[in-house]
């Protein structure tokens, strides 16, 4: 049950998506989120689902992923249109008692869904297509200035690599110790809430101290390669960034001003 | 003794003290050389000094008497202590927890990453690292997938990616089944011979040790004794007496010597053990 978890959502594939350049996915991602809280009204928004929709079918994922990860955040969407259903101005459509819904409160949840919905699959698209080592390598690489301001760039983007590389034999070591405290009678299936959880503190203690000793093994072991921090260290793998990234960003710099110029042009559609 | 490559002269150190302990000195007077291209098996039991005495070798460890040499260099000196890394790599027992990267080939590349190598020649080592152990079909493969002996494997092909001189393992098949056994011995033994790298074994199935040029015998933080397979593995009184056994074959062939049949006086593996007992049997009639 806990073997076949698979690290992050990466969908190996070849499609231009997978192909780019990853601090240039990362970058365009974040410039993304940032635009769709930009767009004021329904033209910008249009602009920007109208994007999203040449970024998912270019990314050769299924469909069938996308609805997926929606899935996951269904309830918050319906929430927060609830929500903004009954607290807009305006004209009052429906009434009753103290509660109102207006046309304005309408349009404020069919925008703010389609935006969380935006968010959600420019952020999909990514993990879709990034494998977790370009993710990391990307973000150090993109962090790398801060570095004048002491961040630890370096160890930072060491530590998600090697979170990365233990989740999976950290849930193996879970597994077994649930099994052998199982095969000792421990019952971690009854009982309330309150119990269930109580029922886990034999498990993570266990797995606390094997923790540490992995860290232990693995500080060592790395000193051993000649580890000594981000000094002087050389990459394997180098990224180059292409024609390819050249284009999605010029594509990218279209539909953000775009939106922009919405913005400017229209009266924005929040009430 | 001719130059060493390793040599470790009048070594001792204690692990220091904790709370309601006293320190604990492992290792008392140790002198051992090692020369380039040698095969040594370290045996001894659990507590015998010999995993500490590895750790020397790469100044993981620095001893509190006497002093350690790798290839001229004394590990005291703060400032070679890359350089000796580079040269001696260490193998340490648990595969899964000397794997740094999610794949295997970044992981194989993680040791000259560290060492400034430009990234074409990193790319050609990693690839020769890999071909070298036998597990470069799986270098696109999670390190978590693959089994306790290709985990090994992998880790070996980490340390020779920095291109030693030396790899020291310390017990590398303790948690490997039969079959990983196989796979990592035949690998160390296939690098000692190919590329000439000098090996350290650190282990203790004495079966593992036969191969090897040279063993020592640790007891106590101290050389019991050491020599070839075949002079150390005829004191079959003295390993006893420390706790010590001997490989299967040997023991059978001594057993049957105490008892008075006329048998040689050591027989190292199986191969040889049929060898002798055949001429003691009387052969089967043909029916």
């Amino acid at each position: 049950m806990l073997s076949d978890i698979t690290l992050g959502q990466y969908l190996p594939g070849r499609s231009l998506i997978h192909r780019m350049d990853p601090r240039v996915k990362l970058a365009l991602t974040f410039a993304f989120i940032v635009f769709l809280f930009v767009a004021s009204n329904f033209q910008g928004l249009a602009l920007m689902v109208a994007l999203m929709l040449v970024v998912l079918c270019l990314s050769g994922v299924p469909v069938s992923q996308y609805f997926k990860s929606l899935k996951a955040i269904l309830f918050i969407v319906l929430f927060t249109a609830a929500l903004n259903l009954f607290y807009g101005s305006g004209r009052r459509v429906w009434g009753w008692k103290f509660m109102q819904i207006t046309d304005g409160g309408i349009g404020n949840a069919i925008f703010i869904s389609v935006r969380i919905v935006c968010l959600i699959l420019f952020s999909s698209v990514l993990t879709f297509t990034t494998s977790p080592t370009q993710l990391t390598d990307a973000m150090e690489r993109i962090m790398k200035p801060l570095q004048v301001l002491h961040v630890k760039v370096h160890e930072i983007a060491m530590m998600m690599t090697i979170a990365l590389r233990f989740v999976p034999t950290l849930l193996e070591e879970t597994d077994r110790i649930m099994s052998a405290q199982k095969a000792r009678g421990a019952d971690m299936e009854s009982g309330g809430l309150r119990q269930r959880v109580k029922s886990l503190i034999p498990v993570l203690i266990p797995l606390f101290v094997s923790s540490f000793r992995r860290a232990y093994d693995l500080a060592m072991a790395m000193e051993c390669r000649c580890y000594h921090g981000g000094e002087g260290r050389t990459r394997m793998k180098q990224l180059h960034m292409t024609g390819l990234d050249a284009a999605a960003v010029a594509v990218a710099a279209v539909f953000c001003a775009g939106v922009v110029l919405c913005a400017a042009l229209f009266p924005a559609s929040l009430h | 003794m001719d130059k060493s490559y390793l040599s470790a002269e009048n070594v001792s150190y204690a692990y220091p003290a904790r709370e309601d302990e006293e320190s604990f000195e492992v290792l008392h007077g140790v002198d051992l050389g090692i020369k380039k291209g040698e095969f040594v098996a370290l045996l001894g039991h659990n507590g015998s000094g010999k995993s500490t005495l590895a750790k020397h070798f790469n100044a993981l460890l620095l001893p509190a008497g006497g002093k350690v040499y790798v290839d001229g260099l004394d590990t005291m000196d703060e400032s070679l202590k890359l350089e000796i890394r580079r040269r001696v790599g260490l193998v340490l027992q648990n595969p899964d927890n000397q794997l740094v990267a999610s794949v295997v080939e970044e992981d194989v590349a993680f040791g000259p990453e560290n060492l400034g190598v430009p990234p074409p020649e990193i790319r050609r080592r990693v690839d020769d690292a890999l071909r070298a152990v036998g597990m470069y079909d799986y270098r696109l493969n999670a390190p978590y997938k693959l089994s306790g002996g290709q985990k090994q494997r992998v880790a070996i092909a980490g340390i020779i990616a920095m291109q030693p001189d030396c790899i020291v393992l310390d017990e590398p098949t303790a948690m490997l089944d039969p079959r990983g056994r196989t796979e990592v011995l035949d690998t160390i033994h296939s690098l000692n011979r190919g590329k000439g790298i000098t090996i350290v074994l650190i282990t203790h199935y004495m079966d593992e040790a036969v191969g090897a040029d040279r063993v020592v015998v640790m007891d106590d933080g101290r050389i019991l004794t050491q020599g070839t397979p075949r002079e150390v593995f005829s004191q079959v009184r003295l390993l006893k007496a420390h706790q010590l056994d001997v490989p299967q074959a040997t023991e059978l062939v001594w057993r049957l010597r105490r008892e008075g049949f006329d048998l040689p006086e050591c027989a190292l593996d199986t191969a040889e053990c049929v060898a002798a007992l055949e001429k003691l049997l009387p052969r089967p009639q043909k029916i």
